[in-house]
């Protein structure tokens, strides 16, 4: 009997540490909403695992795609709500009505405009090839042919792998949930390249794959843009993005988040 | 509804055209659960003896690794062995060994449970008729108490087949081609959540069913023994 009291004790502890722990998240949640309780909620999906266009930072969505969304729904008049999502879960969550918007380094497509309607594109971004520090003789999509590749679920650089492994079908391709595991693959040595966007490659050589991972080649599909996506048809939302897409460049504000993120260049 | 438009539904002939696909994966699915059963069945036994064992360090090593496995989660350890041990231990960079090696170690710490559970249910005194006359502890355990302790484990060790066989789909965060993958696989191309997921969860629920009678046939079989 004594040994269950305690264990009793014992769990309502653990129960009382969970939720006051919870408790305070709450609060500093509510703390912020009241001044903002008229405006509608935008409910932003994003892939949250793609530095530098959206990442975590100190337990807070952070990124390029971040900032020019709250910059838009503050045009716009909207409280932006960011949920992070995986990146094959985006399009299906706009489909059945989970989410409103998707802005996730999303790249405009035909496939995908056959689900979802696009915004005006907002960044031109395109794919290259990653490397081991040490690798030699990769430079082109034809030098990959036969080799080992890594991808993220559902991205462009996962379509260009394929593109690869139909012309040669001795081509391996991994795929995974986040880019982040498909670059820990690459270093570990368990691929031989990964293609992916750009921004995000670059931004990676630069930070966590310093000295172990480089680029190789030159940019291609260069003319690959991203849009913000919207389910089919809603139109009224769409053209509100668009709207407050134009007023944040004509303001000079997307100039400015743009330096944030990507520096002087270009 | 005639049967051309039904068949026009495209999320049905998503399904359908990618069928071989699936079962492909499935068939994958099928190939890493039976290994983990077989590796995690061998580790079970030896870990559930060990668990018993008098030896200070056999029964520490043994609550050690159960705990382990059992106390942390599957996808986690999937995880941590892909990336972080296996590289350093072994030169592999196939992810279905990794899952193999995963889901072997995790079903080999429930079954060793299992085992545990199972022996210490024989009655004391079939260990003590089996010593009277004139068997060694290891005589009785194989001759005496195993038997009867092969019985009792199979509704349990069956349950815990079936939950590997689920388990196995945490194995797509490594990039493993199984059900699951190619089930997301198909889902990013083609975004028909509920013909992509429904048809893959019927593969699941047919392949557990299989198992489920299949134990119910060893069950019986048994039973008239």
């Amino acid at each position: 009997m004594e040994r269950i009291v305690r264990l009793l004790i014992a769990g309502m502890l653990i129960l009382g540490l969970a939720f006051s722990v919870t408790g305070c998240g709450g609060q500093a949640g509510e703390n912020k909403a009241p001044a903002d309780k008229a405006k509608p909620v935008l409910n932003v999906a994003s892939e949250t695992t793609y530095p530098p266009m959206e990442f975590t930072e100190k337990g807070e969505y952070v990124g390029f795609d971040i900032d020019l969304i709250k910059a838009i729904g503050a045009a716009e008049g909207y409280e932006v709500k960011i949920n992070s999502l995986g990146f094959d879960a985006l399009i299906p969550a706009l489909q059945a009505g989970n989410m409103d918007c998707a802005v996730s380094a999303m790249t405009i497509n035909e496939k995908r405009l056959q689900a979802v309607d696009f915004s005006k594109p907002y960044y031109t971004a395109g794919l290259i090839i990653a490397v081991g520090q040490n690798t030699e003789g990769i430079s082109t999509l034809e030098d990959l042919q036969g080799k080992r590749l890594a991808a993220e679920v559902g991205t462009t650089g996962l379509d260009a792998s394929n593109k690869i492994k139909e012309k040669d079908p001795k081509t391996t391709i991994k795929v995974f949930d986040s880019v982040g595991e498909a670059f820990m693959e690459l270093e570990k040595g368990g691929v031989d390249a990964v293609i992916n966007d750009l921004p995000i490659t670059a931004y990676y050589i630069q930070t966590k794959g310093k000295d172990k991972v480089k680029t190789v080649g030159e940019v291609f599909a260069a003319d690959d843009q991203y849009g913000i996506a919207v389910k089919k048809g809603n139109t009224e939302l769409l053209n509100k993005i668009n709207s407050g897409l134009d007023k944040v460049m004509a303001s000079g504000e997307y100039d400015k988040i743009y330096k944030k993120w990507f520096g002087e260049q270009e | 509804m005639s049967l051309e438009s039904i068949l026009a539904i495209n999320g049905l002939q998503v399904v359908i055209s990618h069928f071989p696909y699936l079962l492909e994966g499935a068939a994958l699915t099928l190939k890493i659960t039976v290994l983990s059963v077989l590796f995690g069945m061998v580790l079970g036994l030896i870990a559930g003896l060990f668990k018993l064992s008098k030896n200070r360090i056999l029964y520490f090593v043994a609550t050690a690794y159960i705990d382990f496995f059992r106390g942390t989660p599957l996808f986690v350890q999937i995880l941590l062995l892909y990336f972080g041990v296996l590289p350093f231990i072994i030169k592999t960079d196939s992810p279905f060994v990794a899952a193999v090696i995963a889901c072997s170690l995790n079903c080999g710490a429930y079954t060793a449970e299992i085992v545990r559970a199972g022996i210490q249910a024989v009655d004391r005194g079939q260990m003590e008729a089996a010593r009277s006359l004139g068997m060694n502890t290891r005589q009785a355990m194989t001759h005496v108490i195993l038997p009867q302790a092969y019985k009792i484990v199979i509704p349990p060790l069956l349950n815990e087949f079936i939950a590997v066989l689920k388990d196995t789909s945490l194995v797509a965060v490594i990039s493993a081609e199984e059900l699951t993958m190619r089930g997301k696989l198909l889902y990013s191309t083609y975004f028909e959540a509920a013909w992509i997921w429904g048809t893959v969860a019927i593969m699941y629920f047919m392949m557990t069913k299989l198992l489920a009678i299949l134990g119910d046939f060893i069950e019986r079989r048994m039973a008239t023994e």
